[in-house]
């Protein structure tokens, strides 16, 4: 299937679904994520890897970034969630893809976006008593020494 | 054993925690697993990472796209050449730039090289943490020293070489290296034999590794494990031959698959592994074609703003980089998905019920680098 | 602790003439003994850890300086040859392993993340500034990143010069 073809087919069911021109990259309201991945990974070709979970922060917003992979179709596919500035919070796909256990870990740890349902929503990379997430464009740590 | 002891109405028992702790010689790098035992068995594992988190991709967003090509190295170090290749490979596809021809076939050998370099610490490591305490090992790093010397001469280090530039390579392949690297396939090729002859076949390698560690294929794709581990699980993958980038579709080779997905096949997996390679670095040497290896790229590279995302099969699975561009000379966002944080997911669901011993040999068969994981 | 003080009978020994020489030997035989067998921990961290490796294997051989047996536990290693980057996590447990190595103990900071931090001394939140900025004190310096094979022999014959030379070696 072209993925033009495959996005008019999801669109049909998701009108409310938006694609970037340069990435490809589907944006789709946080009320509907996760209808949308139930439905990606119930579509035949089904999209069965959920590749990578990550998170950008563009400083008014901080926007979840899901790769998607179907090795039937041989195609990628990019949702991402624009969560705001307050209140970071997403349904959790993890019962969906077991991969998200860990990558969702990464972005609470890093980013300080919540994923609800998760079975185990711990700091994965830096120590448990870790004050702030590291990887937001405001963060400041006492020891951190700037390249001049 | 314990079953008859808990049916034994004067004895009680509880499960007891054990910490393989960060520092231990068995867990490739420091990798903290707590362990909950029951007598020998293990009850449930929790792993605990972040012991060498580095921290990079901070670093990233303020360093130049050239400037972060020495730290994509020290993220799987035993294979640094395909480390640095994917993070190239990414970028030009930010840039949308083509490589010359000549860049694609040496980015190709080295690629191999490193390639087989990796697979030879793997085994032996795995073979060391069960009892084979120093001929495998002692015999991979013989092999590897081969390797390590052609990228020793070739672009100055042993272990992270800072080798792909966006646009190609740093240095040319010259005349000598090319020959050396003739000889090294013609000695290789008898030498993995010799690996074969004395692990594949031996009868306490067999008992410690058939049928540990069983990884079914729909719980590999649900985990997103990659590499030797998806390949030993009966999942016929690999981005060389089914994505193929850099033209490795002009290459004869076959894809190294097993059916039963135990540790002995994702061993198996790597040792034939090596065997392909050696056949794709015959034909890139036979047919390495004249020219420029580089093209001429600014001093100062700023994408333009947009997002891209590249993976490329390194040896322990599909090492991707997402990386997103403002039009600045720094990476907005660089994302580093590295298999081994997905491979070393699946730890506590294949060792449930086994014992500690056979945990030992699970994690060495899924041949993780805590660099990578940890990043 | 001076010579008189470490070997038993001391007293009495120099109540004999030549006592003092047969001291000096018996002390120059114990620093030999002791340098010549450093056991080091297996406590490769990061990349120089491969490099360790290689160096314990057949090309580079580090068995024929005498420090070919790396012990899993400290309780029976002489020296700690800190083989990578230090991170913030990690800090904890390196301290109490340090602590848990019996006297006399030393330390190889190995490769330029053990020695300050190396590539991630900027803009790393998380990685510690070196082995001495964790109050662990450090004999001899390797820096490379990675250190050849060849540097860390020699940083280890080095370390063997130090302790043989040195008049309190404890």
């Amino acid at each position: 299937m072209q993925p033009d073809d495959l996005f008019n087919l999801v669109k049909s069911k998701f009108p409310d679904i938006t694609r970037d021109e340069q990435s490809r990259a589907v944006t789709v309201p946080q009320s509907r994520f996760f209808s949308l991945m139930s439905y990606l990974k119930g579509l035949d070709p089904a999209f069965d890897n959920l590749h990578c979970v990550t998170a950008v922060d563009w400083k008014d917003h901080v926007e979840v970034v899901y790769i998607l992979y179907s090795f039937a179709a041989r195609q990628f596919l990019t949702v991402k969630v624009n969560l705001g500035n307050n209140a970071l919070e997403i349904e959790s796909v993890e019962s969906l893809w077991k991969s998200a256990d860990w990558l969702e870990r990464e972005v609470y740890d890093l980013f300080g976006v919540k994923f609800r349902n998760h079975p185990n929503l711990q700091r994965i990379l830096n120590p448990d008593d870790w004050q702030g997430y590291p990887l937001r464009k405001d963060y400041t740590h006492k020891d951190l020494v700037r390249k001049p | 054993m314990s079953e008859t002891v808990k049916e034994s109405k004067h004895l009680a028992t509880e499960d007891f925690l054990v910490n393989m702790g960060p520092q231990h010689p068995s867990t490739h790098g420091v990798l903290y697993l707590e362990l909950q035992i029951d007598g020998e068995v293990v009850v449930d594992c929790t792993v605990h990472l972040g012991y060498l988190h580095r921290s990079m991709e901070k670093i990233a967003e303020s360093r130049t796209y050239t400037q972060f090509i020495p730290f994509t190295d020290r993220l799987d170090y035993i294979a640094s050449m395909n480390n640095n290749l994917a993070y190239v490979l990414a970028v030009e596809k930010l840039l949308n730039m083509e490589v010359p021809e000549r860049a694609k076939y040496i980015r190709i050998i080295i690629a191999e090289l490193g390639r087989i370099g990796s697979h030879l610490l793997g085994i032996g490591t795995f073979a060391q943490d069960l009892g084979a305490f120093a001929t495998p090992l002692f015999y991979g790093f013989r092999d590897r020293e081969q390797i390590v010397e052609i990228f020793d001469e070739l672009c100055g280090n042993r272990l992270t070489y800072n080798y792909m530039r966006i646009g190609g390579v740093q240095f040319d392949l010259t005349k000598e290296l090319v020959d050396k690297t003739r000889k090294f396939v013609q000695y290789m090729r008898h030498k993995v034999d010799d690996y074969e002859w004395l692990l594949s076949g031996n009868a306490i390698f067999l008992a410690r590794t058939k049928g540990i560690g069983v990884m079914p294929k729909e719980q590999a794709i649900s985990y997103a494990v990659t590499g030797p581990n998806l390949r030993g699980s009966g999942v016929k993958w690999d981005l060389r031959k089914d994505e193929p980038y850099l033209g490795y579709e002009k290459f004869q080779f076959d894809v190294c698959t097993r059916e039963n997905g135990d540790s002995w096949d994702r061993y198996k997996v790597r040792l034939d592994e090596i065997r392909q390679s050696l056949r794709i670095i015959e034909q890139a040497v036979d047919g390495l074609p004249e020219g420029d290896p580089t093209v001429k790229v600014g001093r100062v590279i700023k994408p333009a703003v947009g997002e891209a995302y590249m993976r490329a099969e390194s040896p322990r699975g599909e090492l991707g980089f997402y990386i997103v561009s403002d039009g600045s000379t720094n990476p907005y966002r660089l994302k580093i998905r590295s298999p081994s944080f997905s491979n070393l997911a699946v730890l506590p669901e294949l060792v449930r019920g086994l014992k500690v011993a056979d945990l030992v040999c699970i994690l060495g068969s899924l041949d993780i680098i805590m660099g990578e994981i940890d990043r | 602790m001076a010579v008189n003080e470490r070997i038993p009978a001391a007293k009495l020994i120099m109540k004999f003439p030549g006592g003092q020489v047969i001291l000096t030997t018996a002390d120059t035989v114990l620093k030999w003994a002791k340098a010549s067998s450093l056991w080091p921990m297996t406590f490769g961290l990061a990349c120089c850890a491969i490099e360790m490796m290689a160096t314990g294997a057949s090309r580079f051989d580090i068995d024929r300086f005498g420090s070919g047996v790396f012990r899993a536990s400290p309780r029976q290693c002489d020296v700690m040859i800190v083989a990578g980057t230090i991170c913030v996590k990690m800090s904890e447990c390196m301290k109490r392993l340090y602590e848990q190595m019996p006297e006399p103990k030393y330390v190889i900071a190995y490769g330029n993340c053990a020695i300050s931090g190396g590539i991630f001394y900027h803009d790393s939140y998380s990685v510690v500034k070196g082995t001495e900025a964790l109050g662990i004190p450090v004999d001899v310096n390797i820096p490379g990143c990675p250190a050849r094979p060849e540097n860390l022999l020699y940083g280890l014959l080095k370390l063997q010069e130090k302790i043989k030379k040195d008049k309190n070696a404890a």
